[in-house]
């Protein structure tokens, strides 16, 4: 058996283990992850063929910001001052050294 | 090659998604809802511990062990267990033989439930709408597609998983291989004859 690898990019394993990780810890649970995720893909089914990989991981993490914006534990303007932060801070940190942002 | 530092004075923008993706991860840990270990945990069993090699020693204990068989088709969590084999998305399976009158092919049409204990996580096709839309409607052809090609007269069987079902299909022994021991049928058995989109190989 030729092994594959699960994930095609780290960012998409971090997101498998989030989602994961919040649904053990009881934020929601499979079955409703299950459903708002499928509805996110035939949502973007819709207008085109899905590829099961970036355009899935893509629907992924869009289904996860959602049901985090609607429950209140991460809401979109946060998220999105988050993601500036973050995009920050590997502009401002030397090449080679870990990537953090400040508390 | 040398690396040339001097183009990357800073740390290389990772894509997008990855930011969006750490933007989430630190607002949650910062909030004590997700625990980092926990994460590292998920990552290392879904990187470098489950996959479809489990998945085919249940196979080959069913073709070797007519008792274990039958328990497997009855009760296929009681035989994994028996196996050593559990966990998330495992809670509910139901094991379904391939025989020479029926072939059993699974998709998960709502979005991608996959028997992780067994499988792992499942392959960009799997994932596709390509897959998901036409398992159903045209399964024979799709099984073309795949390179199987099954005898006249055999129906074929598509199981669709939910997030509270999934599926195992055993397939067929393959003909020439009943001096093998166990471990040797373990190799026979490919992930995709375990989505019933390929058969087991024949032995070399």
């Amino acid at each position: 058996m030729t092994p594959e690898r699960p994930f095609a990019e780290p960012w998409q394993a971090e997101l498998f283990a989030l989602t994961l990780a919040l649904s053990e810890a009881g934020q929601f649970t499979w079955g409703h992850w299950t459903e708002a995720f499928g509805a996110t893909l035939k949502r973007h089914g819709a207008t085109r063929e899905l590829d099961g990989n970036a355009d899935y991981y893509a629907a992924w993490l869009e289904t996860l910001e959602g049901l985090l914006d609607g429950s209140g534990l991460a809401p979109k303007p946060l998220a999105d001052e988050m993601r500036d932060r973050w995009e920050a801070a590997y502009l401002s940190t030397p090449h080679g050294k870990p990537v953090r942002i400040a508390d | 090659m040398p690396h040339d530092d001097h183009d990357h004075p800073h740390s290389l923008l990772p894509p997008e998604p990855a930011l969006r993706v750490k933007a989430l991860e630190s607002i949650l840990v910062a909030k004590g809802l997700v625990d980092p270990a926990a994460m590292a945990a998920i990552l290392d069993t879904y990187e470098t511990k489950v996959g479809p090699h489990l998945g085919a020693k249940v196979v080959a204990r069913a073709w070797a062990d007519p008792a274990f068989r039958a328990l497997l088709l009855t009760d296929t969590n009681a035989a994994m267990t028996r196996m050593g084999i559990g966990g998330r998305q495992g809670e509910h399976v139901v094991a379904v033989e391939n025989t020479a009158q029926t072939h059993n092919m699974v998709v998960c049409t709502l979005c991608s439930c996959y028997p992780w204990p067994l499988l792992g996580i499942p392959p960009a096709w799997y994932k596709s709408d390509a897959y998901r839309a036409r398992a159903v409607r045209e399964p024979r052809k799709v099984l073309a597609e795949f390179g199987v090609t099954l005898p006249e007269g055999r129906s074929v069987r598509v199981w669709d998983s939910t997030a509270e079902v999934r599926y195992l299909v055993i397939p067929m022994r393959p003909d020439g291989t009943d001096g093998m021991d166990e471990a040797a049928l373990t190799t026979l058995v490919t992930r995709d004859s375990m989505i019933g989109t390929g058969l087991a190989e024949a032995p070399q």
